[in-house]
């Protein structure tokens, strides 16, 4: 069974991000716990990648609050992210063709021994990594691009998890892959979770997201448009709230009159 | 082919139980590459890197041999001690100024100037040393940084302003080749010291027919010591190693090259001081790409900037330094070149230097694409044109139809680059 803890490792608190005239995110509300997959949806535009991005340190935000397990932080740089156990695993995967996977696990943080590459070491924690996700790939000497996207998607996610992050950030994971390589993916995704990793799931495939998320945040041109258990929620419910079925005159009429806005 | 997906069996990959899947051994799975032990793992692999068009040094090693049969089968003086120890002293030049290449190949760039630098080079050590009668020592550490300054500049211009590196280095052939012209000044040439440090780089030979056998019985029992206590390492950490008997063949193939170098050195004159600089600029340059956190990153930033980038690697220095060793190299190569002809002239660093140094450099089995190729493809590569220049010379068969011979030479390597690259696409290998 899951375990969610009391206090959610992420918190943004009414967090609004503007771009000059732009207002991409409006008193934006996420929380994100321990052991807990939570699928971030929306449509195009709705601000789920500015979202993200300012999680991950791309893009600070102009107001609102970060806490990061309970203390407010600041977020301005993509190191401070990494600095507080954020990893964000980007749409375009972000790996060397040429390099083997194991060169490509540690691009950047290569292990040394006497100031040279060790190999030995990198190879034998590559392949003790790939086992504990099980992760199945040809063999961890062969170059990335002899790799599927699938396998490529699964060796990015576990990439990420190389600095034991609290927090791992997922953009569209399983966007172009097939049947059987989703499934790889969304495993990967259950496993994190087990493993204790809060995750946040961007996608905009709704059977995936019931598949493995726990919650679902909807946001709407900028804004929450709901948090829903995804037990408890049929597809229907989630998709009226992406497209806004629910946000019209109407709606907006009796939530005035209600004095306040369903959420 | 075991990475050949329509060939395996479906295979149910949703794990009910992660604790069952954890205990199953991973090597269970039908589609690993798994390398049986002994030689008959070892042919297999051959045959299936065949298969995948996974060449490696192979046509080139071919197209030498075939080269050399040739010529030997034209004139009877082609494969003699000293013609070959002349081609091996001769191909320094050029072999280093493609070592550098190799460097900016590798991050998918080329740089045009390292003919006109290695011109530069050679006049500022002909004009320090002798006109101005400067310490040689001096005058040859500044004239190698006039390549390294040269090179960090256009790199700068490449890495800062982002200006293609083609104009950049196009802009450089000409600059520093009228710089050249400049240094030189009226005279035009000027010959250096004969028992000088340049003059002698090229001229000494090391007589002692202990020297050569003995380098190449270091050179192999380096190999494989270190061959041997890697694979112990290897198989203490549990991870795959290469068996004994496959350690044993590469030394011995190894061995059996360097012994047939030194017997040829040990006929003419001895071990020349030119090859062993050469090799130990090899050595040294592959171990800092393959060994090196500085190597992986050049080899990173062939493969994707933007995943360099993301990783945290300063894209920006990793260019200015790679465009500052290939000028380094080119300032050395020059002052090999100089040796050779014991004068600086204004023709230096012109010519077919430039295209050469590129051409032994693909040749040698360096991708033109980035993020595949070796420092030793440039020894091999410039072994293939000198060859071939030494060969035509000995048949009295003029400039022209070097240039053609070397041209189709060229060709041909790049059109089985380009095949081997389509054949690796289809194998999923490249």
């Amino acid at each position: 069974m899951v375990h969610v803890s009391a206090t959610p490792v992420l918190a943004l608190r009414g967090v609004s991000k503007r771009f000059g005239a732009v207002q991409a995110l409006t008193d934006v509300e996420l929380e994100v716990h321990a052991g807990e997959v939570v699928a971030l949806v929306g449509d195009n535009g709705a601000g789920k990648s500015t979202l993200v991005k300012t999680i991950a340190g791309v893009h600070p935000i102009d107001e609102g609050v970060i806490e990061w397990e309970g203390k407010a932080v600041q977020v301005n740089k993509p190191h401070d992210a990494q600095n507080l156990g954020i990893a964000t695993v980007y749409q375009d995967l972000a790996l060397c063709d040429n390099i083997d996977v194991v060169g490509n696990l540690y691009l950047g943080r290569e292990i040394r021994r006497r100031g040279v590459l060790d190999e030995v070491e990198m190879e034998r924690r590559s392949r003790e990594l790939l086992t504990t996700l099980s992760i199945r790939i040809p063999s961890v000497r062969i170059p990335i691009a002899s790799l599927s996207g699938g396998q490529r998607q699964t060796v990015a996610i576990a990439r990420s998890m190389l600095g034991e992050p609290k927090l791992v950030i997922l953009d569209e994971p399983t966007a172009a892959l097939g049947v059987e390589q989703t499934a790889q993916v969304l495993d990967l995704v259950e496993r994190l979770r087990e493993r204790g990793h809060a995750v946040i799931l961007i996608s905009h495939n709704m059977a995936d997201v019931k598949a493995v998320a726990d919650k679902v945040a909807v946001l709407r041109l900028g804004r929450n448009n709901g948090v829903f258990e995804v037990k408890s929620t049929s597809q229907e419910e989630i998709i009226s709230a992406i497209t806004g079925a629910t946000d019209n005159a109407v709606t907006r009429r009796a939530a005035r009159s209600n004095g306040e806005i369903k959420k | 082919m075991s990475i050949d997906k329509t060939s395996t069996p479906p295979e149910d990959h949703v794990v009910e139980n992660p604790e069952a899947a954890r205990g199953s051994d991973v090597a269970v799975d039908p589609r690993l590459l798994v390398r049986e032990q002994g030689l008959a793992g070892y042919v297999t692999e051959f045959k299936r890197k065949m298969k995948a068009g996974d060449l490696g040094s192979l046509p080139v090693v071919i197209g030498l041999a075939v080269i050399w049969i040739i010529f030997q089968s034209l004139n009877s003086n082609f494969l003699t001690a000293g013609n070959l120890s002349d081609i091996s002293v001769a191909m320094v030049g050029t072999g280093m100024i493609a070592v550098g290449i190799v460097f900016v190949l590798l991050l998918g760039e080329i740089d045009l100037s390292v003919g006109s630098l290695s011109g530069v080079a050679g006049a500022t050590f002909a004009v320090l040393n002798v006109t101005h009668g400067m310490n040689e020592i001096l005058a040859l550490v500044l004239s190698i940084l006039t390549g390294t300054v040269a090179g960090a500049l256009q790199g700068f211009f490449f890495a800062k302003i982002g200006v293609p590196a083609f104009a950049v280095t196009l802009a450089g052939l000409l600059f520093w080749n009228g710089l050249m012209l400049k240094i030189l000044g009226d005279n035009g040439t000027i010959n250096l010291n004969d028992n000088g440090l340049v003059a002698k780089l090229t001229s000494y030979y090391f007589s002692d027919v202990a020297a050569a056998y003995g380098l190449a019985a270091a050179v192999t029992v380096l190999f494989f010591v270190s061959s041997y206590l890697g694979n112990k390492r290897r198989e203490a950490a549990g991870v795959p190693s290469r068996p004994l008997s496959e350690t044993i063949l590469r030394t011995a193939l190894l061995g059996i090259v360097a012994f047939a170098a030194a017997v040829v050195f040990n006929q003419y004159k001895g071990l020349p001081l030119a090859v062993v600089v050469f090799i130990a600029v090899l050595f040294i340059t592959d171990f800092v790409l393959r060994r090196t956190g500085y190597g992986r990153k050049i080899f990173a930033l062939g493969g994707s900037v933007e995943a360099s980038r993301r990783a945290g690697i300063n894209v920006d220095m990793i260019r200015i330094s790679v465009f500052a060793i290939s000028g380094t190299f080119a300032a050395i190569g020059g002052l090999f070149i100089a040796s050779k002809i014991a004068s600086a002239n204004q023709g230096a660093g012109g010519g077919d230097l430039l295209m050469n140094a590129i051409a032994a450099a693909v040749i040698g089995g360096t991708s033109l694409f980035g993020g595949r190729g070796r420092t030793w493809n440039a020894l091999l590569g410039v072994l293939v044109i000198v060859s071939i220049q030494y060969g035509l010379a000995l048949q009295g068969i003029a400039s022209p139809v070097q240039y053609m011979i070397t041209g189709g030479v060229l060709l041909a390597t790049v059109v089985i680059d380009a095949v081997t690259r389509k054949t690796q696409k289809t194998a999923g290998r490249a």
